[in-house]
């Protein structure tokens, strides 16, 4: 049965006609919650090729919600680019877009809220104790000489600690977003995920690390 | 999409050895098989050529060979694990999955080599239940295929002890359904199977069904695991190609080593990875544990961590350089570990759920040592690093917690006497002759093998004594 016709249907059993089968009408019940969970989300979902049904309207639902706010992203998006800056191979985190990324993994994984938005937080505090402007105000060199204290677990203070923990978040975070985007799997070359045919490891790879097939 | 784990398993196809079925009489531990490997071999055979399974004769005692597919080459790390087994006397043969790597009839296509097994083949050139054994079955015509059906319990005859069909609950729906059947055949998994069992209770079977021995639910046990990682300097700065290959090991490494040498009773295979593979979600995690400790491309040192152009060069760097290898063995099968109904809890749909009791020996706690021992003899060989600290005595040498290989067998043993087992040597319950477990709950020990291929050989094995026992009127 199409949504919309569950949703007319429903009427028959929602007015609590007596006669009807309570097995019935946990039926109905249930398909009246199918149909609500996904008229929340579009009027036609779109289900991605590996996707269940239930998986879309997760997702969908997701992107729907927003968690960071423009400052925030706007943050995020600076951070990651001086994590993962362009360079002559390849373009930038944020060019790749890591700032979604993580917006989409808060949501998905809510336990990195907090670590997310308190390390944020951590940063504006620490740029207006130093410079009395937030991160994203400061100049590229005042940018940096924070980052320089928290962006080397080995020698950070100690007093720097919850920014280095932050900031390897940041980092491992930044990564992850930029080398699964396009941008950053051309980056890194890897060459498959496509229909070929697999003979062996080059020949001249082979005789680079003096190994062989015989 | 239809089915559990053979949706998204590695595809790990081995088939048990002789020493498999009578460890007891070997170690004297345990219980031996009321079967040997010359009873599964046929079945063994036709799995085979049914399914695909592709690898290397090897004309090993307790590794017997399958009907091959030829095998893919080694990728370079695993090449490398070759060498270093070589240097070792640890053997590193091919693997034994069951991917197609020819045709082997019109039905399937052969692998085209995307690495992506564990989201299920579009071209069905690897196996899942599915898509090789459920899909031509409902093809004859001759099968009711009823989807999200949550079995609740067999039902029986009170006056003749025998089972009349199952009650189900659709899980769509929520609503009650009863199948009235001559025969009921689980194949629920080891655990589900002995769940159901279990609350099929009735005053002719106050302890479930077939389970007058009191053994359904015991015996539970997983393989054990220990895996371990190292960082291979030698691979850093790789040429780049398309290593992919199947959605597996091209590699591996049966036990090859004596028992009776060793303070241990049980073996173990090891499984190998590493690679350029996909980056996925975690990929790059904690470089500011690696980029510190190798020289950088001007040869010298800097600090760990950092940022920018440098540190996405480390990406560069460092990709495809890390192995990993797992041990998968042997537990010894008790009925102290045991899963049973928990009293006071039911699912949602109210069904009685299972709880589960198990501690790992001294066995396979030393089992787990030799793992790590190995893996360390074997990262030294390859000149590599091992990451982070060696597992000791204080985490069980990384032995991982029951139930996490999911390789769960044994809740509904199979043997000869009836007070000791819960099924006949044909996957038939003793107490109800027209009740079958055909998944790992016949299982009396797992062996240092991947359940599957013997779980479908004794299924075909029930099927056929099925059809023989209808034909003979006992059924």
């Amino acid at each position: 049965m199409k949504r919309r016709d569950t949703l007319k249907a429903l009427t028959l059993s929602s007015f609590g006609i007596a006669a009807v089968n309570p097995q019935e009408l946990l039926a109905e019940q249930r398909e009246l919650e199918l149909a609500l969970a996904e008229s929340n989300v579009e009027d036609t979902i779109e289900i991605p090729g590996g996707r269940t049904k239930e998986e879309a309207i997760h997702d969908a639902q997701l992107m729907k919600m927003t968690f960071f706010t423009p400052a925030e992203m706007a943050t995020l998006a600076v951070l990651s680019d001086i994590i993962i800056p362009a360079d002559e191979k390849s373009g930038s985190a944020s060019q790749s877009g890591v700032p979604d990324f993580i917006e989409f993994m808060v949501k998905d994984q809510p336990n990195w809220q907090t670590p997310f938005r308190g390390g944020l937080s951590w940063l504006d505090l620490e740029s207006r104790k130093r410079f009395d402007k937030v991160f994203t105000s400061l100049s590229k060199e005042q940018q940096l000489k924070i980052v320089d204290d928290i962006a080397y677990p080995q020698k950070a203070k100690p007093e720097m600690s919850q920014g280095v923990a932050f900031f390897n978040i940041m980092r491992n975070f930044t990564a992850t977003g930029f080398y699964t985007s396009e941008i950053g799997i051309k980056d890194l070359g890897y060459m498959g995920n496509r229909p070929n045919q697999w003979d062996g490891v080059p020949e001249k790879v082979l005789k680079q690390y003096g190994l062989s097939y015989s | 999409m239809l089915g559990g784990r053979t949706n998204h398993w590695g595809r790990i196809s081995l088939r048990f050895g002789p020493n498999d079925f009578r460890r007891k009489s070997i170690d004297g531990l345990g219980e031996d098989w009321p079967i040997n490997y010359d009873t599964v071999k046929p079945y063994y055979d036709k799995v085979d050529k049914l399914i695909g399974v592709f690898g290397a004769p090897a004309n090993l005692p307790n590794d017997p060979d399958s009907i091959y597919l030829p095998p893919p080459k080694p990728r370079l790390h695993e090449l490398m694990f070759q060498k270093a087994g070589k240097a070792l006397d640890i053997p590193v043969i091919p693997s034994r999955l069951s991917i197609l790597t020819k045709p082997i009839n019109n039905e399937r296509g052969s692998c085209f080599y995307c690495h992506q097994c564990n989201r299920g083949c579009q071209a069905y050139a690897d196996f899942s239940a599915s898509s090789v054994l459920v899909i031509p079955a409902v093809k004859t015509g001759n099968v009711t295929l009823i989807t999200n059906a949550m079995a609740r319990e067999v039902l029986t005859d009170q006056s003749t002890g025998l089972a009349t069909g199952v009650s189900y609950v659709d899980k769509e729906k929520l609503s009650e359904h009863t199948i009235k059947a001559k025969i009921v055949v689980l194949a629920a998994s080891a655990c589900e199977s002995a769940r159901l069992l279990l609350n099929s209770k009735s005053a002719r079977f106050p302890n479930g069904l077939a389970n007058s021995s009191g053994v359904v639910g015991k015996y539970l046990h997983d393989s054990t695991g220990a895996s371990r990682g190292a960082f291979i300097p030698k691979l850093m700065d790789r040429e780049r190609y398309n290593e992919d290959g199947v959605g597996g090991m091209h590699v591996y490494t049966p036990w090859w080593l004596d028992n009776k040498k060793l303070d241990f009773p049980r073996g173990y295979h090891i499984e190998y990875g590493g690679g350029m593979g996909m980056p996925g979600y975690g990929f790059g995690w904690g470089m500011e544990n690696q980029n510190g400790k190798y020289a950088g491309p001007d040869g010298k040192m800097k600090e760990a961590g950092g940022y920018g152009a440098s540190l996405k060069n480390d990406y560069r760097r460092f990709y495809g350089a890390n192995i990993g290898m797992s041990g998968r063995g042997e537990a010894v099968a008790t009925a102290d570990n045991y899963c049973e109904i928990d009293k006071n809890t039911v699912d949602k749909y109210g069904i009685p759920v299972l709880r589960f009791n198990y501690k790992w020996s001294d066995y396979e706690i030393k089992q787990a040592k030799h793992m790590q021992d190995t893996f360390e003899e074997i990262i030294h060989a390859m000149g590599g690093v091992a990451t982070g600290s060696k597992p000791g005595p204080e985490n069980n040498y990384g032995l991982a917690a029951p139930g996490r290989i999911i390789h769960e067998v044994g809740t509904v043993r199979m043997g000869n006497d009836p007070k000791s087992s819960a099924l006949n040597k044909f996957s038939q319950a003793h107490d109800a002759k027209n009740v079958f477990v055909v998944d790992g709950g016949s299982f009396v020990s797992q062996a240092d093998k991947n359940p599957t291929w013997t779980i479908l050989a004794l299924s075909w094995r029930a099927s056929d004594y099925i059809i023989d026992q209808v034909k003979q009127k006992n059924l």
